[in-house]
This record gives structure tokens, sequence and C-alpha cells, in this order.
């Protein structure tokens, strides 16, 4: 079933790719023509650099997510629910993410745009700006990741062995350099974690896109993933072959980090 | 521990970090409790402009009750249980047999096929988008329940694979050894011996596994047009649509479609943390 639903579709996606088809006549093979037109795509280029906003700006998850978890990793009563309550976005769906932040920058009355203005007399609808609309939904984003690496730093926090952190402590190790040398290091499987879900996070951001911009203004805040859909499959035309082109574009960017990640994996698999 | 304590240090900090706490949390939820707090403020006040003040007054049953009477959305909520459950039956079952037979046996191919799972969970959806839909179609189960579960029981399976197989991993071999040499069978060791050992594994999958399917976006707006079998997810989408600037029933659509997830967090935090920090902790 995983081989029809997943593994399949992949090889079928890459032929698809090679064709002009609208979904429902007769494919027409046309080559490598769908790829040559994507590289004199304008479109192709503003998605394809928002990805590469997303991917940099998404991978402040981790050291937020960082100190969230040293922020919360004490034991005062009630810090149980504080930590749930703080792992809390993670939980509820993208759908409702993008609709409160959609909210929130409203213009005019959102709180953000209201205490934009209040601070810096600046008046601007976030969402319709070409500028920082990208920067805006990856705000949003980042929210519910932040919380996933939280909590998957706190659960490394509690496994990291007592009697090493005493003894740097007794050699006067404190602060930064206790941080670096004794807890990162130990934290490292929980990094590599973080950095795997945040950077395929990042890549297959879709959901907030569609339901905060659209793409919008003009296309400026399209990604990959999003582009592809909207060729393939929305108002504009049924171009089942150039969105599977862009696709494919876009497996090939995640196949590289989906290969080192694997060829890590690989490693400690031999290991054990 | 680290950071050190905060009962080692100062009378004052330990002051500081309780008064904090409760403060930084506020920030971190403002969003949400922005749309809390809006789900039950009466329209007067949306009107007069008074959108973050206090409430002039209590709508929350009259907003909450016009949510489920003017639209679809209890419809939409019902298609996402009729799609979510039997994914997670499927999904967990499924996995149970391929996890048990990758940690358990060794032949040709076996890192290969588990990576293949690895793989398959990382790649980007689009990538499926066309031929998936395509096969949907052909079959006859577009915009139906049947094929979007279908669909979901297939992809989850590669994750919940690679969660059982390391689960059954680090179970002790030797139980499964030495059964083999009484001579029991294979399907009643499974059934017996390690199945009993799982249920822990069963519960965070489930857990994770139906938060990951009831809060799908893109699938059910490539499988599903119609409202027939649609989930909450996209309908409440194309609901906002519909409630122009009508942000207190907005709100209070959000917050029941994220009720679901959100309870079956609280009630199995436990399993729900264990499940997604697998791997962070051990190599």
């Amino acid at each position: 079933m995983f081989l029809v639903y997943v593994v399949a579709p992949i090889f079928q996606s890459v032929w698809i790719s090679f064709h002009d088809w609208d979904g429902v006549g007769a494919k027409t093979w046309i080559g490598l023509a769908n790829y040559q037109e994507l590289l004199g795509d304008e479109a192709f280029y503003t998605s394809l650099q928002n990805n590469v906003i997303w991917l940099v700006l998404y991978l402040l998850a981790i050291p937020c997510g960082l100190a969230v978890a040293l922020f919360l990793n004490q034991t005062v009563t009630g810090i149980r629910l504080y930590k749930s309550l703080f792992f809390f976005p993670f939980v509820i769906s993208q759908v409702v993410v993008g609709l409160i932040f959609t909210w929130f920058y409203a213009p005019n009355f959102g709180l953000f745009s209201v205490l934009l203005k209040d601070l810096t007399g600046l008046d601007f609808a976030v969402l319709a700006d070409e500028r920082f609309v990208t920067y805006g939904i990856i705000v949003a984003g980042l929210w519910p990741q932040t919380a996933y690496c939280m909590i998957l730093y706190l659960t490394g926090l509690n496994n990291i062995n007592p009697e090493q952190v005493e003894a740097a402590r007794m050699d006067g190790a404190k602060g930064w350099s206790l941080l670096k040398n004794i807890i990162l290091p130990q934290l490292a499987p929980a990094t590599f974690i973080a950095m795997v879900v945040t950077v395929i996070g990042a890549l297959r951001s879709f959901d907030l896109v569609s339901i905060m911009t659209a793409g919008g203004p003009y296309g400026s805040s399209r990604v990959l993933s999003y582009y592809m859909y909207e060729e393939a499959l929305s108002e504009y035309g049924y171009r089942m072959g150039y969105g599977a082109a862009i696709a494919v574009v876009l497996f090939l960017i995640m196949m590289v980090f989906i290969t080192l990640f694997i060829v890590r994996m690989l490693g400690q698999e031999r290991n054990n | 521990m680290f950071p050190t304590p905060i009962q080692k240090s100062s009378p004052i900090s330990r002051y500081g970090y309780n008064l904090v706490l409760p403060i930084a949390l506020v920030l971190w939820l403002l969003p949400l409790l922005g749309v809390a707090l809006t789900s039950v403020r009466p329209p007067s006040d949306l009107a007069a402009g008074n959108y973050f003040g206090i409430p002039s007054g209590f709508a929350g049953v009259q907003n909450y009750t016009a949510v489920f009477e003017n639209s679809p959305l209890g419809w939409y909520i019902l298609n996402s249980f009729k799609i979510t459950i039997p994914t997670v039956i499927g999904a967990v079952a499924l996995s149970c047999l391929t996890g048990f037979a990758l940690a358990t046996y060794k032949f040709k191919g076996n890192l290969v096929l588990f990576f293949l799972f690895v793989a398959g969970n990382f790649i980007p959806f689009q990538i499926l988008m066309v031929p998936v839909r395509d096969m949907t179609l052909k079959m006859g189960l577009y915009d139906t329940v049947t094929g979007l579960v279908l669909f979901h029981v297939a992809f989850q399976t590669g994750f919940c694979t690679l969660f059982m197989r390391n689960f059954i991993k680090g179970l002790p071999f030797a139980l499964i050894e030495s059964a083999r040499v009484e001579g029991v069978s294979e399907w009643r060791i499974f059934r017996y011996i390690v199945l009993p050992l799982m249920r822990p594994a069963i519960a965070a999958l489930s857990v994770l596994v139906f938060t990951f399917v009831w809060n799908d976006y893109f699938w059910a707006t490539v499988l599903v047009q119609g409202q027939s079998a649609m989930p909450v997810t996209a309908g409440l989408y194309s609901l906002n649509g519909q409630w122009v600037a009508a942000w207190n029933l907005v709100s209070a659509g959000s917050i029941v479609a994220a009720l679901p997830p959100v309870a079956m967090f609280f009630l199995m935090q436990r399993h729900f943390i264990a499940g997604l920090t697998l791997g962070a902790t051990k190599g």
C-alpha cells in the first residue's frame, strides 16, 4: 500500500513532468520543455527565493526552542502545566494558526498592527505588503515550530547525565561555557531531530501560505509547494505537467537533506 | 541539572522567576487568548471597534450555537472523525506488522526497506499530488472519505513503521529468541509476546496520528471538493470566506476545530510527548 500510494507516485510525477497534460485529456510528450520554461519563469525564482528565506529563518526555531526549554527546565509548582501550555501551539491545526495570525496582523484593528502603530507610528498591512509578507507568515510558522523544538530539548535536558554536570561545576564551569562544552554535546541527538523536523517543515510549508495569503500579493509570498499547487490545481488552469516539474525540483532539493539525514542515521544503525 | 535549580539561587530571583513565568506564558499564548476572548464577544463589540478591550457582554453561547446552526461545521467535524479514526486504526495495525517484521527478521534489503519508509516520511507532498489525485479519481474515490482514508493510511504507515521498528528493537530480543527455541510459532510470538509489550507504543502512535491526520489541510483540498467529505480544516477555511469580518464566529469555529486534538493531547500527554521525542534522547 505504501508502494502504491507513496513510492510509485514519485516516479509517475517525474514521468508526468515531461508531458503537457491538463489532467483529463491525453498526455503529450514534450521532453524537457517544462523544465526549460521553469528556468525562464520569474514566479519560480520568487518561490525558490522564498523557500530559502523560509529555510534560514525557520532554523531560528531551534535556538528559540532551546531558550524556552532552558527557561522552563525548573521544578516549581505547576511547571508541568506551564510546559504543556507552552507546547500548546503545536497541537493546533496550521489552519487555525494561520487564521489566528491573519487576524493578529489585520490592518487597522489587528493587535500587531495596533501595537506597531502605537510604538513606531508606522501603519501598514503586513500581509498585503510584498516586502514583509513572507516574514509575517514565517513568524506564524515559528510559533508552533518553536514549541516543537522546545519539547525535544526538554526531553533532552531531562536525560542529561547529572554527574557530569556536577563534575564540571566543581571544576568551575558555569553559564555559557558549561552550556557550550557540557550540555550542548549531550543534547546533540535532540538537536539532530530538531534540525530534521525544522528543515522538512520549512520546505513543506504550504498550509500557512495558502491560508494567510494564497500566495499573494501578486504571488510575492509563494513558495515552491504552493506554486506547484496553483499551477496544477487551481483556477489558473490545470497544468499538471508543469506542476509536476515544480514538484520534482522541490523533491530534489529535499532529497539532498533527506540523504544527509539518512546517511547519518545509517551510521548510527551500524554502530548499534 | 542544568540550568541551576532556582531553589538554590537567591530568594529575589526565585520570586522573579515565579513572577515572570505567568507573564511569559500569557505573551506566548497571546494570539490564542485573543481568539478565545473574541469567540465570546457579541457582534456589536466588533462593529463598535472594541476588538481587544473587555467584551461588553458574554455572547459565547450565542456565537457557538450560531456556528453550529448556520454553517455545516458540525458536519465537517463529523467528517474529520470519519477520516481520522479509521486512519489511526489502519495505520497503527499495519505498522505493528511491518515494524515487527523489520525489527525481528534479518533479510536482504531489510535496511533498504526501512530507509525507504523513513525517506517516504520526509518527501514533499507535492510530488505525490498529481498521481495520487489521478489514481483516486480513477478509482472513483475522489471527493469521498474513503479516498482520503486510504491515502492517509498509506502515508502514515511510513512514520508508524519507523516508530514501531525502533520500539521493537528496544525490546529484549532474548525474549523472542527463547520463545523460538521453545518452538512457538512466529504468529504466536507476535500475538502473545510482542504485542502486549507494544501497548505504550500503540498508544503514543494513535495520539500522534490522530493529531497529524486531523490537522491535515493539504490533502483535504486536493482530494475533496464538495461539502460531503470535507474535513474541518478545509471547511473552516471556506467558512472564513463566508464570514467576512465576523471574527467572533471565525474565532468560535477555530476553537471548535482545534478542540479534539487539544483534548487528545491533554488526556494522553505522556504518550504524546514520548512519541514526539522518540530518538531525541538516545542516539
